[in-house]
């Protein structure tokens, strides 16, 4: 398979001198295409750091970031912004959604900076919030929406437009099991369709839908869980 | 598990035979936890001593079928009324190797709990991945099934939960034991021998 996301050797550190924090300590690992990765680990162990670094957000302190085989750190800053709008969708922790533009507006956004016609970026946008179950919610601004359902709209904005590469941080957070469920199955739908997807999560609950659990703890990776084997066999056994 | 009650229940609905039973038990719960057909015989048999269910004889094929008798339904019934005892909790291996690993020296608890951690997420991942195909083939029958296995996430779930307090509480109070630890020399406040050992333990298990 194509491996979208690679990270080799990545170290992050911030501020400096007696300040420095390392969250993120010679960190490898890559994802393929149609695969979905969960990421847990105690506050703090760097998730999203790692998930920021993977979308091109920040730049690792060492070692190389690759998106598609490009690495970041060759890129000019508009190149940089190009390969984030085409190619990453990010649900951010805190949304990061525009108050002054709709539901749909917001979702659309990415296909619009790309110089896609509104009307058609929009019914393009409705559709993925439908995928979220949110369609009817379309034309409401942000301060009209739960914090649920604003989660909602910033996972349709990530989704649209058959982006290669998704990474979502605590996208469930905000929702209640059932939704949380509905919004785990548009990732891995997006994964199964060839989007390589990274999830950062602290509930297992959610992890478990991935193909592979990352763990990281203070930032190092210190295990990966695969699925193995035929499920059925696992529940005579188990 | 209680066989004599899922019988019971089964046999509310009609007249079945031992095979049958197993076979239909088997079915509503996933093959989760297999039953045995010899228990199911001595169970049957049981059932019948006890008045519950009654012999109604062999068929052409040789299939004994058991009818439920009235006495038995209202047991049936009281089974669904009454909540399942927290009786004695149930041997917890894991509890056990994890109280174990605290206090035993030279121990690294913290990949006890890493091991233990990494094999229930696969586990659920398997149960999660089971579920998909349920919903995907979307048979209303599955009903019962997803139960199960959602009884079966939800309690791999709780166990990752309680590890991930059993690692924060390890570090937060290795965490403590080190920032106490110039006060240890000051003779005012002499640490208690309990806490010692605890601390000594602790900073091992890292
Ligand atoms: N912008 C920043 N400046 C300074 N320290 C930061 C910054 N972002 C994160 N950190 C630190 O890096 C570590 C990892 O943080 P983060 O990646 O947010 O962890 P997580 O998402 O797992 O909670 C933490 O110690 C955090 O305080
Ligand atoms: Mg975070």
């Amino acid at each position: 398979m194509r491996q979208i996301l690679e990270l080799a050797s990545v170290t992050k550190t911030y501020g400096s001198g007696d300040t420095t924090v390392a969250a993120l300590r010679d960190v490898s690992f890559g994802v393929e295409a149609g695969e979905f990765v969960a990421v847990m680990g105690p506050s703090g162990s760097g998730k999203s750091s790692l998930l920021a670094l993977a979308g091109g957000l920040d730049m690792a302190s060492h070692g190389e970031v690759y998106i598609q085989d490009t690495p970041l750190s060759s890129l000019g800053l508009a190149e940089l912004a190009r390969i984030r709008r085409r190619a990453v969708g990010y649900v951010f922790q805190d949304f990061n959604l525009i108050p002054t533009l709709t539901a749909v507006e917001n979702a659309a956004l990415p296909l619009e900076l790309e110089g896609w016609k509104p009307s058609k970026a929009h019914r393009v946008a409705r559709n993925a919030l439908r995928q979220v179950g949110i369609e009817h919610l379309a034309d409401r601004f942000m301060d009209q929406l739960s914090g649920g359902q604003q989660q909602r709209v910033a996972i349709a904005r990530a989704i649209i437009g058959e982006r290669s590469l998704i990474l979502a941080d605590e996208p469930t957070g905000a929702l209640d099991s059932v939704t949380g469920n509905g919004v785990l199955e548009v990732l891995r739908e997006r994964a199964d369709a060839g989007a390589a997807v990274v999830m950062v999560t602290h509930e297992p609950r959610h992890a478990a839908w991935a193909d592979r659990v990352v763990f990281l703890k203070d930032g190092r990776i210190v295990d990966q869980s695969s699925v193995q084997g035929d499920p059925n066999s696992l529940l005579v056994t188990g | 598990m209680s066989i004599k009650h899922s019988l019971l229940v089964m046999l509310q609905q009609q007249q079945r035979y031992g095979f049958e039973l197993r076979e239909e038990f088997e079915r509503s719960t996933g093959a989760t936890w297999p039953l045995n057909i010899g228990q199911v015989y001595t169970t049957l048999d049981r059932l019948e001593r006890d008045g519950l269910v009654k012999d109604m004889g062999t068929d052409e094929a040789g299939h004994r079928y058991y009818e439920i008798t009235d006495t038995g339904c209202q047991e049936a019934r009281d089974w669904f009324n009454t909540p399942v005892a927290p009786s004695t909790p149930p041997r917890n291996e894991l509890a056990i190797k994890l109280a174990l690993a605290l206090s035993t020296p030279g121990v690294d608890t913290g990949a006890v709990i890493q091991t233990q951690r990494l094999a229930t997420i696969q586990t659920m991942q398997g149960y999660v991945r089971a579920r998909r195909e349920a919903d995907r083939e979307n048979k209303a029958e599955d009903l019962s099934w997803r139960f199960v296995l959602e009884s079966l996430i939800y309690s791999a779930e709780a166990e990752l939960k309680w590890l991930d307090h059993c690692e924060a509480k390890m570090s937060s109070m290795a965490r403590a034991s080190r920032s106490n630890a110039p006060r240890e020399t000051t003779p005012s406040q002499p640490p208690t021998q309990a806490k010692r050992t605890n601390t000594a333990t602790l900073e091992e298990t890292r």
